[in-house]
């Protein structure tokens, strides 16, 4: 039998029905992993009393009463974005330096409800503005795969702790949010499934806000049926989010087996992008045979603002970013460094408590709104974000569900990129636009690019549909049987 | 339009961000080579298009005026830089 830290979210709920194992086991093989695992840096707060109070009430309360659901006495990862009561909450920044949340956030607390055990907050980049983990103020998160040489890559970012976490078999599953493709990218980066759900279905109370408007939990794990079993829990109504749908959720777990027999697939002619290695080309017309063969139909589709949506997307996230993050001024938690007068003080405090990429981001916001620049780029971004949501519309007018590929590289070295911002953005060129649109998103491993490096694959679909988007990503993962390992698993070198 | 050293000060002001004088020049050309990428969206036809301006594509709801929650100045405070009583005691803010 694997290791405890190697199940999956299903195995190690069966294993805990059988009483194979107990949850306590389960955590302390997670903490121990987890412990082993410090270089690579995935975790800025371990939180082993926390785990293991919860793995014995989870014990406890098996025994009694039975398991609550699948989740219950299983250790999963949250990032460092989610407010957890009595644990700090950083989101990887100085600024936040000392800031312990008295509340719990809602999918936080959706999970606890649920039995999990949180065994650690994950690192990420600073406010989830990244796409490498390397803007994080707790240095940057080693991928547990290397490259060729045996060299250091990133992770992906912004979640790039809780997909390290789980790629490296520290937990099952972990919390990530996605803004602009910052769960789905790591995902793929890390070879495991990351899924972002529709806007609206997991509340964002209690989520440090980066862009209001795009910001959503998702969860990572190494089985689609897992990412279900997580996002079951996660979802929900909740009133203190006026933007959190009051749908109900419905049984992702059994939609995931539902197969893909007649299932109209699109594939998006624009994704197809100038300088994306010839790999990524083949593997995206290798899914799409994957799920020909299983019954789906392909059609070819066009969504033509497919290439604004990364501008589109670099005026309204920091405009959002720029009102959101001036709640940091010093004053009432968090870092402050005095000055002579008050705007000083502000000026000091958020120029040395904010790293280079959130300054950056909060002055190009600050710019797009100021008066005179508002209508030429605020404005006309948001006219330009329609265009995008229409095409989208307009294509699931004749398709169930779109194919494309996750990202347009593998894992990159650790400190490429960081003198070109528009290089950087560019890896979430694919993912951006279903975050525009609001759209569910996922992305499932499906292959390995010349270097031995993890590819994935997206799968986005209509509103609330994500039922169909799991039983795609479903076929995907049974044709790809995608087993390969990273070199670095938890507990072991 | 492309910003310069006075630009981004005013910006930099704005935003209550510490920029050098030294670093006025760089930043300028960094916030250029994005800005610059950005104005391709002036080629979308958007006439007549409504800003969007959320992807929830919700009414928003209404609750009943009443108070839910409060009554814990002790949470409230756990993070006070500094207290006296139930009040925070913060730098003057009021100029």
């Amino acid at each position: 039998m694997s290791k405890l830290n190697e199940l999956t979210i299903a195995q190690a709920a069966d294993g805990l029905d059988k009483g194979e194992f107990s949850a306590v086991d389960l955590a302390e093989a997670s903490l121990a992993a987890a412990e082993a695992a410090k270089g690579l840096n995935a975790f800025i707060t371990l939180t082993p009393e926390v785990a293991r109070d919860r793995a014995a009430a989870s014990d406890a309360r098996r025994a009694k009463n039975g398991a609550l659901g699948p989740l219950d006495g299983v250790p999963v990862a949250v990032k460092d974005l989610f407010c957890t009561e009595g644990v700090p909450t950083t989101a990887a920044s100085h600024i936040l330096d000392g800031f312990t949340p008295t509340y719990e956030s809602t999918v936080g607390r959706n999970l606890i409800d649920a039995g999990a055990v949180m065994i650690g907050k994950t690192n990420l980049d600073e406010f989830a503005m990244g796409s490498s983990n390397m803007t994080s103020y707790y240095g940057p998160v080693k991928n547990p795969w290397t490259g060729p040489g045996g060299e250091d890559l990133v992770p992906g970012g912004s979640s790039g702790g809780s997909a390290t976490a789980v790629a490296a078999r520290i937990c099952a599953g972990s919390l990530g949010t996605d803004t602009g493709g910052s769960i789905r990218q790591p995902a793929s980066l890390c070879g495991i499934v990351g899924m972002k759900p529709t806007y609206g279905r997991c509340s964002r109370w209690g989520i440090v806000a980066f862009a209001s408007s795009l910001d959503q939990a998702g969860p990572f794990a190494r089985t689609v049926e897992d990412a279900a079993i997580l996002l079951g829990a996660m979802a929900g109504h909740d009133p203190k989010d006026s933007t959190s749908a009051p749908h109900d959720v419905p049984d992702f777990r059994a939609a995931v087996q539902g197969g893909v027999k007649g299932l109209k697939v699109g594939i998006p002619r624009e994704y197809t992008m100038d300088g994306m290695p010839a790999e990524i080309q083949t593997l995206w017309d290798r899914g799409a045979d994957w799920l020909k063969s299983q019954g789906a139909e392909i059609k070819e589709v066009s969504l033509p603002h497919t290439k604004y949506a990364l501008p589109a997307y670099y005026i309204v996230a920091p405009a959002e970013a720029s009102s959101n993050l001036a709640r940091y001024d010093g004053v009432r938690y968090g870092l402050r460094v005095d000055g002579d007068t008050l705007d000083d003080m502000y000026a000091n405090t958020r120029g040395e408590g904010f790293g280079a990429e959130v300054r950056r981001r909060v002055l190009i916001g600050t710019y797009v709104l100021s008066a005179g620049y508002y209508d030429a780029y605020y404005v006309k971004a948001q006219k330009v974000r329609t265009r995008i949501l229409e095409d989208f519309t307009k294509a699931f007018d004749d398709v169930d569900v779109l194919l494309t590929p996750t990202a347009p590289n593998a894992a990159f070295a650790i400190g490429a990129k960081m003198d070109d911002p528009i290089a950087m953005y560019l890896n979430d060129v694919f993912t951006v636009p279903a975050n525009l649109a609001g759209l569910p998103g996922i992305s499932v491993p499906a292959g390995l690019d010349k270097d031995g490096l993890p590819l994935g694959l997206q799968l986005v679909g209509r509103p609330f549909d994500e039922e169909t988007v799991l039983r795609a990503a479903q076929a995907i993962e049974d044709a790809a049987g995608f087993d390969a390992l990273p070199k670095y698993l938890g507990g072991q070198g | 339009m492309s910003l310069d050293k006075n630009d981004v000060r005013r910006v930099a002001f704005l935003a209550r961000i510490k920029v050098d004088e030294a670093d006025l020049e760089p930043v300028a050309q960094d916030l250029n080579n994005i800005i610059g990428w950005v104005e391709q969206l002036a080629e979308v036809d958007t006439d007549g298009v409504e800003p969007m301006t959320g992807a929830a594509g919700m009414v928003m709801t209404r609750r009943d005026d009443v108070v839910t929650d409060g009554g814990d100045p002790e949470k409230v405070l756990s993070n006070a830089p500094d207290r006296v009583g139930d009040f925070y005691t913060v730098p003057k803010v009021v100029e």
